[in-house]
């Protein structure tokens, strides 16, 4: 029990926590609010998505859709590529610091 | 290890006869027995056994059968949990629900991948150092182990026999199509090939099936979609230009169509999609087929790119096949041809088909026969994962955890294992032949809205709420399974269009009953929590500091097996 007590009070630990839950529940926030907004264009103004770019036959609603799906794909590797370079290194520190 | 060799030998010799019996049945019909499509399928088989007969050979203990024996990395496992997502109905029925109404397509497209970001940044790390074979390793880690295993084995069973249904069913009728086989050998065919990957091979054999499968169906959507855009110059503007002028909606094609009318029903459908995604049994298992935490929010990266990049193959496949497939006579049915004047809505064999014919116009027969192939082996696959996810909950969390309070011997927890995936291969062919006539494409809704109201509420409480408690869990847990399953039943897809009722007298107006299925999953188990002064929430309370330090260091999580 004291082991983890001692993992609470561990700075690192404080910061792996602080730092991994606040980008994780922004990004999932931003996901969130992208998506449902898609959702209500499609559900509220689907005229506004049949809008066509310039004088062809492609209309908006093409690119908007494709960026949620490429949003997806870059938030996801964003969260990767901070936990990859910073929160397994906090993980690694406290794992050594805290070996009893 | 003899009894699997003679398996392997009965299925390799019954496979040209099972060939040659379908040669002779359609003999006389006009759609023609496709030899090139057996022949890659057969070869497909083949090599799947091979791969089944080495997992085998290395499959001894339960970490093994359960989890690959934590030994597969990042990459394979994105593209094996990718390889679970893209099933037959995501392939087929994407790409046909774009042939028919175009720009909806997308819509359940960008729904169905929104999941997975939630998934990376809430749960993949924390399932993999919080679990060990199944999510309920998670959901009871400090709850109440008997309940709340009981809570889960009823979710993740509920929602495997609907998605299983659901894939049997649309198997035996692709099969009958594109093979020529009878509905009944196509049906029996999948369940008998996916008894023998699970119950030989385990999670090793089913996560290279699975990933062998992703590469194949990766590489014929790319070159399928390829094609497509090389007719037209690389030019997506010319592609739609000429989709719009031939399909019978014209211009509407380009913008959301009647698919999605009431708004909230849209909200409803959005939330299942992207919650169910994560609560969905047989992905959350993949997490612990990998070594650590690092892998396990990596593969979850590159399962986002190949399902996003699939997405899109899909609705350019779907535009083609508008172009290329509703202009040509050879794909499309004369008499309804003559009756309906529509390209579209006279394509041979349904909708579903659309991708497939694609295939013939595109790459001809051979390439139609290697698209069939990946079709079949697609269903085989996500079938296979399925019954292992079945299978695991009824042997680990119901045998051993239950049954046997957790001293159950590993020898027989893999015994159970192996009989409770014969069981469930025996009831799939049983309810895919009864189900054969019925409408199921609500199944996989149902499963989703399963998953989003009862799994994923008590997961991502578990994990990141202090004040869950056993009670809050259970009751929570129910209400949301419970509300799915009735909202399911009294919403017009089942009410009126499978049991026939007159047309809008669904008492629910909801197509899909996540909004206040999930609402009243995490009503119920904050509420439950809150109200509970029971000794158990003391210590399902206290547990919550050891569980969070381990779910975000991964200190005492479960360490990789492989040899």
């Amino acid at each position: 029990m004291s082991n983890l007590a001692r993992i609470e009070r561990d700075p690192n630990y404080q910061e792996l926590v602080r730092r991994r839950s606040s980008l994780g529940w922004m990004l999932s926030l931003i996901m969130l609010v992208v998506y449902f907004g898609f959702i209500l264009l499609v559900a509220y103004a689907p005229k506004f998505l049949g809008i066509p770019l310039g004088s062809g036959v492609t209309t908006i609603g093409i690119p908007i859709g494709l960026s949620v799906i490429v949003l997806a794909f870059v938030l996801t590797g964003l969260y990767v590529r901070q936990a990859n370079s910073s929160y397994d290194v906090l993980v690694r520190k406290i794992v050594e610091e805290n070996r009893s | 290890m003899k009894k699997f060799s003679w398996l392997v030998v009965v299925l390799l010799a019954g496979m040209p006869t099972l060939a040659l019996a379908a040669g002779t049945i359609d003999g006389g019909s006009k759609q023609a027995t496709n030899w090139s499509a057996i022949g890659m399928f057969i070869g497909f088989v083949a090599l799947t056994l091979v791969i089944t007969y080495w997992a085998a050979k290395r499959t001894a203990s339960a970490a093994d059968f359960y989890s690959a024996g934590g030994g597969i990395t990042g990459f394979q496992n994105g593209l094996a949990i990718a390889g679970d997502y893209m099933s037959a109905a995501s392939f087929l029925g994407i790409s046909g629900l774009v042939y028919t109404s175009g720009y909806d397509g997308l819509i359940y497209s960008v729904g169905w991948l929104v999941g997975w970001p939630i998934v990376t940044f809430l749960i993949a790390e924390q399932l993999r150092n919080l679990g060990k074979f199944t999510f309920a390793d998670v959901t009871s880690f400090r709850l109440g182990q008997t309940d709340i295993r009981i809570l889960a084995a009823c979710g993740s069973l509920v929602t495997v026999a609907f998605y299983l249904i659901a894939q049997m069913v649309g198997a035996g009728k692709l099969i009958q199509l594109l093979f020529g086989l009878d509905y009944w050998i196509a049906v029996v065919l999948v369940g008998g090939l996916m008894m023998i990957y699970v119950t030989f091979g385990g999670m090793k054999a089913t996560t290279w099936v699975q990933i062998i499968k992703a590469v194949l169906l990766l590489s014929g959507a790319t070159f399928m979609a390829g094609a497509v855009l090389y007719k037209f110059g690389f030019s997506p503007e010319a592609l739609f230009a000429k989709a719009t002028e031939v399909h019978p909606k014209k211009i509407a094609i380009m913008e959301p169509g009647s698919l999605i009318s009431n708004p909230l029903s849209a909200i409803s459908l959005g939330l299942a999609l992207m919650f169910g995604t994560a609560g969905l049994p047989h992905i959350l298992m993949r997490f612990f087929t990998v070594k650590d935490a690092q892998a396990a929010r990596k593969s979850v990266f590159y399962a986002t790119g190949f399902i996003g990049y699939f997405y899109i193959l899909t609705f350019i496949i779907g535009f083609g096949a508008i172009t290329l497939v509703s202009t040509d006579a050879a794909f499309l049915d004369g008499a309804i041809l003559e009756k309906t004047k529509s390209g579209i809505a006279a394509i041979k064999g349904g909708s579903n088909m659309a991708a497939i014919h694609l295939a013939n116009a595109v790459g001809g027969n051979l390439f139609l026969g290697f698209i069939s192939a990946v079709a079949f082996a697609t269903i085989l696959a996500v079938v296979s994962g399925l019954a292992l996810a079945g299978a695991s909950s009824i042997s680990h969390d119901l045998y051993s955890m239950v049954i046997k309070g957790g001293t159950a011997n590993e020898q027989d927890e893999i015994r159970v294992s192996k009989i409770a995936t014969l069981v469930l291969g025996v009831l799939a062919i049983f309810l895919g032949i009864v189900f054969e006539n019925q409408n199921v494409a609500f199944m996989v809704g149902l499963a989703f809205a399963i998953a989003a109201s009862c799994n994923f509420p008590v997961l991502v409480m578990s994990i990141f709420w202090r004040g869950l408690t056993t009670r809050g869990a259970l009751i929570g847990g129910f209400l949301g399974l419970v509300s799915a399953v009735v909202g399911v039943v009294l919403s017009p897809a089942v009410w009126e269009v499978t049991l026939g009722y007159a047309k809008g007298s669904a008492p629910i107006k909801l197509d899909n009953p996540a909004l206040f299925s999930m609402a009243l999953a995490f009503a119920g188990i904050w509420l439950f929590s809150v109200l509970d002064r029971s000794k158990r929430a003391a210590v399902d309370r206290e547990g919550f500091d050891a569980q969070y330090i381990r779910s975000q260091t991964g200190i005492g999580a479960a360490a990789a097996t492989t040899h």
